[in-house]
């Protein structure tokens, strides 16, 4: 049997069952093993022992797509697992793995024709002191991959520690037995084998990598306030940004949190927060305040289902829009969207660069797929971009904050620094600061913001373009990692396939644009939105100068690599 | 609260010299303060006369200074401030207006030059240093002959009629 | 020490600015910021360490109107700046000013948590009874009668009272000064930037354009009938018959102010990465 690249895992569970820490150790025995990796989780809505499945890509290179159909399920219960219905998908070549004392599994993932073998997990488990089915479960998958158990059991003593001798005992002994119960069992899908490697590799989230990304930078700020599914960039940095001499504060609202940052950085100190929708939209008015008065600011949002409310676990990319658009005025600011797990770190960094660079706020548009997904990814590069603002230095005479500049960034003063006093206003001001209502100095002004940002030179990272294909795939963050595996695929179909993704969606870069979509005959536009939003900005902003289709659906299901080959394959 | 200012406790020459002097300098950047006001929300009329004014109080600053003689009045200031009371040369600022008129101005202070003659006058009443009695009773002086000079300056301008705050234009908000 | 390298004691006309303020002749502000300029004097501080934070409305104005670094930001969110910049630099002395609009309504949540966080800041909120920047709509201290466009006949509302809820919400520092009153006010505010922690101070100034019937508050306005207190229960009961022209320094308390450490960085970067790595 030919192995492959790429094989889907899920395992479920509901109220204790440990599902989530199956996966998670699968995760990082597949990374010890040398393979990569991308593990996310879904859940129902109960705040505790709710059912739970752990959704695994694992692959012999970097996986960013999304997994499509599951070739291996393992169902440690199947308490309300209808529920997770179109999420998780099984085709006939699909093993699903049930407790032979439990319940059937669902029809959904039955009637595709998928394979149910029954293991006595539950029993198993019984039969050792302190057992956990979790555990079977995960002997049960490591062999089935082929994992060898020396690859899994030092990491569960490890990871179990604090859990006494007793735990990590017992756990070894289940996964024992769920190899051995598991022996015989055919299982055609393997994973090819590991490249000989190298390269030094890391297991991190999204969000931890946007938390890392933005230290790196030069973030030793952040105010917090919590929400689905941003949380955790703020919990990383917390602890992280007091180790280097920072600080986190919590703040009542988001109202705060934004005027917070601001504050900070008005005082010197490159400032960040993060949140999702709701927050972003609380935010808005104190974003046009940073613009106006030229402080830089870096505001991660952590896209998921909207409007409102909306869909909190869930990742979309509908929040385009508000992040493009949604100041009050003319207010041009920077705007990036990391385009996966890994690069999150690197394109927050980036951002945080750009904006002490430019003196403007930065919105990273991340997504909950990105975000609360952990991979398994080469180790990132140190890169050079650290925020260097630009501070006044010797102060003589009256002091211009706002003065006139070739490339429109004028040298900031910071508090303390004598001579260089002023008051920093979100009225329109005089290159002096003072407020004023009059035709030359706000055109002056609105001018300058303007052209501080699109006289910049952002250079390669505004986009990944890849191939020169006559069909171009246009698609921005955490759907560039799918739309590249369909590229890969249509290309062994004979199909080119031209890949554009940008990073850097505010301000637009006309030139960069036209060079990447010279010679295309046919554009197909790919987003996770309902009103197609990226596509109305592409028509805004730039000629698209072919035909263009779009392929484009809300969340809360991810859109796959196979949907995208479709479009590309039926549109000869 | 301040109806009657505190009584000042002032019982050394230098004290009073410094005191004295602070007064005037209060009414200097007072007077200052109130044409830039009446300058920028243009009443020419006012602007000017407080320039007068404050002038005219810098001149009053000036023959204190002279009076004063080798008494290092800046520091004597400081040291002073406790022993001052709450100031008697407290204008009024809320009795000030963009439309008010030369009568409201001199009203102003006429109030500012009778509070500190009596001011100075409690002071000479209570001095026992012989010094002091001298110079407080030439601070009384001058302060008798501003207050004479403010009714002279009132005979110019009479009191307006109950219109003069009229502003046909209603207000505009600018924030 | 010789005399060339001692500074000259800053007077009060050097904490102010060249620009002529907007707000009209016989404002309340006006002798508010005689008394910041008179309090930043007396205190000695270098113009450029000293930052004045407010949000919009008139008394939101004033940072412009100092010499010092200022911060003129958007309407009720001035605390959440402050708390920021002071937290991230420590070294500066921060003056947030704000009126009773923008304090008390819209910044109402920001205050509570204000005064609960307790970093070491000053709140003056210049307290006229009336938006008067937009001309004449009822404030959260409007009495309940006076009638405007917005609420004919007067509000009927119950007035916010600010003191009460500096102190409930754990404000280091409450005292309530009336413009009129130039040295009693710098007294105050010197003692109020000079207390630990966050000091609310009230300073009623009346609106000679809007509110011309508070010409009277210079007749209501009168000293505290008792000391100030650090009890925070005898200060409670002390406010709660307040009159709301109490003049004076309510509490005087003894919370330590909330400034976590900046600048000592324990570790290097790359030691945060070795949980990530494999």
């Amino acid at each position: 049997m030919e192995a492959s690249s790429s094989v889907s895992v899920a395992i479920m569970g509901s109220g204790g069952a440990g599902a989530l820490t199956t996966g998670s150790f699968l995760l990082e025995a597949a990374s010890t093993a040398g393979w990569y990796g991308l593990f996310s989780r879904t859940l129902g809505p109960q705040i505790r022992g709710g059912e739970a499945a752990a959704l695994l890509r694992l692959a012999v290179d970097p996986v960013e797509g999304a997994p499509e159909l599951y070739d291996l399920i393992i169902g440690i219960d199947w308490l309300n697992a209808q529920r997770f219905g179109a999420e998780i998908q099984t085709g006939p070549h699909s093993l699903v793995i049930s407790d032979s004392g439990g319940e059937e599994p669902p029809p959904n993932l039955t009637q595709s024709g998928a394979r149910i073998v029954a293991v006595p997990m539950k029993d198993m488990a019984k039969a050792i002191p302190h057992g956990r089915p979790n555990m079977i479960a995960l002997g049960i998958a490591c062999r089935l991959l082929g994992l060898a158990p020396e690859q899994v059991l030092p990491l569960v003593g490890r990871q179990l520690a604090d859990k006494g001798a007793a735990a990590v005992e017992a756990s070894r002994a289940a996964i024992q037995a769920g190899y051995g119960a598991v022996a015989d069992l055919e299982f055609d899908t393997r994973l090819a084998a590991p490249n000989p490697s190298s390269v030094s590799r890391w297991l991190i989230s999204g969000n931890e990598a946007t938390a890392l990304g933005a230290m790196r930078g030069g973030v030793r700020f952040a105010a917090a306030y919590p929400i689905t599914p941003a949380t955790e960039i703020l919990e990383w940095l917390a602890p992280s940004l007091a180790k280097a001499g920072g600080v986190l504060l919590q703040a009542e609202d988001e109202l705060a949190a934004i005027n917070m940052i601001i504050g900070s950085s008005f005082g010197g100190t490159p400032a960040l927060t993060a949140t999702s929708g709701p927050g972003l939209s609380l935010m808005i008015e104190a974003l046009g305040l940073a613009t106006a008065a030229e402080i830089p600011v870096v505001v991660v949002d952590v896209m998921r289902g909207g409007p409102s409310t909306g869909i909190p676990t869930k990742s979309e990319q509908a929040d385009l829009n508000i992040a493009v658009y949604g100041l009050h005025g003319d207010a041009p600011h920077l705007v990036v969207a990391p385009q996966s797990v890994g690069d999150c770190l690197f394109t927050t960094q980036w951002a945080t660069y750009l904006a002490e660079t430019l003196q403007s706020p930065a919105i990273v548009l991340s997504d909950q797929f990105m975000g609360q997904s952990r991979a398994a990814i080469p180790r990132p590069a140190d890169v050079a971009f650290i925020g260097a603002r630009t501070v006044a230095g010797d102060i003589a005479g009256a002091y211009k904050r706002y003065a006139m500049a070739a490339n429109g960034v004028s040298p900031m003063a910071i508090p303390g620094m004598r001579g260089g006093q002023y008051t920093a206003d979100g009225l329109t001001h005089s290159e002096r600061g003072t407020p004023t209502s009059g035709a030359t100095d706000h055109l002056t002004q609105l001018d300058k913001r303007r052209d501080k940002l699109n006289g910049f030179s952002f250079g390669e990272h505004w986009a990944t373009v890849e191939g020169n294909g006559a069909l171009a795939i246009l698609v921005w963050g955490s759907l560039t990692g799918a739309a590249r595996e369909a590229a890969g695929r249509a290309a062994a179909d004979g199909i080119e396939v031209r890949l554009v993704a940008p990073r850097l969606l505010s301000p637009v870069q006309p030139e960069q644009f036209a060079a990447a979509l010279d010679g295309v005959e046919r554009i197909l536009v790919v987003e996770q939105t309902h009103g197609a939003q990226f596509h109305h900005y592409l028509r805004a902003h730039y000629d698209l100068p072919a035909p263009v289709r779009v392929l484009n659906r809300p969340g809360p299901l991810p859109i796959t690599a196979s949907e995208i080959q479709r479009a590309i394959t039926e549109w000869r | 609260m301040s109806k009657k200012p505190a009584e000042p406790n002032v019982t050394s020459l230098t004290d009073l010299m410094a005191v004295a002097y602070q007064i005037e300098i209060d009414a200097v950047e007072r007077y200052r303060l109130l044409a830039d006001q009446m300058e920028m929300h243009n009443n020419t009329e006012l602007t000017d006369i407080f320039r007068d004014l404050a002038r005219a109080e810098g001149l009053h600053a000036e023959e204190i200074r002279r009076l004063a003689g080798d008494v290092d009045l800046a520091k004597a200031s400081q040291l002073a401030a406790s022993k001052r009371g709450e100031s008697p040369e407290e204008a009024d600022m809320g009795a000030v207006h963009y439309m008010m008129t030369p009568w409201h101005a001199l009203q102003l202070a006429l109030g500012c030059e009778e509070r500190a003659l009596a001011y100075f006058t409690a002071i000479l009443e209570k001095a026992k240093d012989s010094k002091v009695k001298a110079m407080a009773a030439e601070l009384v002086e001058e302060e008798a002959e501003h207050v004479s000079l403010v009714h002279r300056l009132l005979l110019r301008y009479p009191q307006p009629d109950n219109t003069w705050a009229d502003d046909p234009d209603p207000p505009v908000p600018q924030d | 020490m010789s005399i060339a390298n001692v500074a000259p004691a800053l007077k009060p006309a050097d904490y102010k600015s060249d620009t002529t303020p907007i707000w009209c002749p016989g404002c309340g502000d006006y002798h508010v910021l005689l008394s910041f300029t008179r309090a930043f004097a007396r205190l000695g501080l270098p113009p450029e360490e000293i930052v004045v934070v407010s949000g919009i409305g008139c008394s939101s104005r004033i940072p412009a109107y100092t010499n010092c670094y200022g911060f003129h930001g958007v309407h009720g969110r001035s605390l959440a700046l402050a708390a920021g910049l002071k937290v991230a630099r420590p070294d500066l002395t921060v003056v947030v000013a704000s009126g009773d609009g923008d304090g008390y309504s819209i910044g109402g949540n920001h205050f509570l948590h204000a005064c609960r966080r307790n970093v070491d800041m000053t709140y003056v909120v210049m307290d006229n009874h009336i938006y008067g920047m937009t001309k004449g709509q009822p404030s959260p201290t409007t009495e309940p009668e006076f009638d405007t466009a917005l609420s004919p006949g007067g509000t009927g509302l119950r007035p916010f009272h600010p003191l009460v809820i500096a102190l409930a919400s754990g404000a280091n520092f409450v005292a309530r000064c009336f413009s009129g009153e130039l040295n009693q006010t710098t007294d105050v505010l010197v003692e109020a930037i000079q207390h630990p922690g966050f000091s609310f101070v009230e300073i009623l100034s009346p609106c000679v354009t809007f509110r011309p019937d508070e010409r009277a508050w210079k007749q209501l306005v009168h000293p505290a009938p008792v000391a100030a207190t650090n009890d925070p229960g005898k200060a409670a009961r002390r406010i709660m018959t307040d009159d709301g022209f109490n003049i004076g320094i309510l509490y005087r308390g003894d919370r330590s102010p909330y400034q976590p450490p900046i600048g000592m960085a324990t570790i290097d970067l790359s030691e945060l990465e070795k949980e990530f790595e494999r």
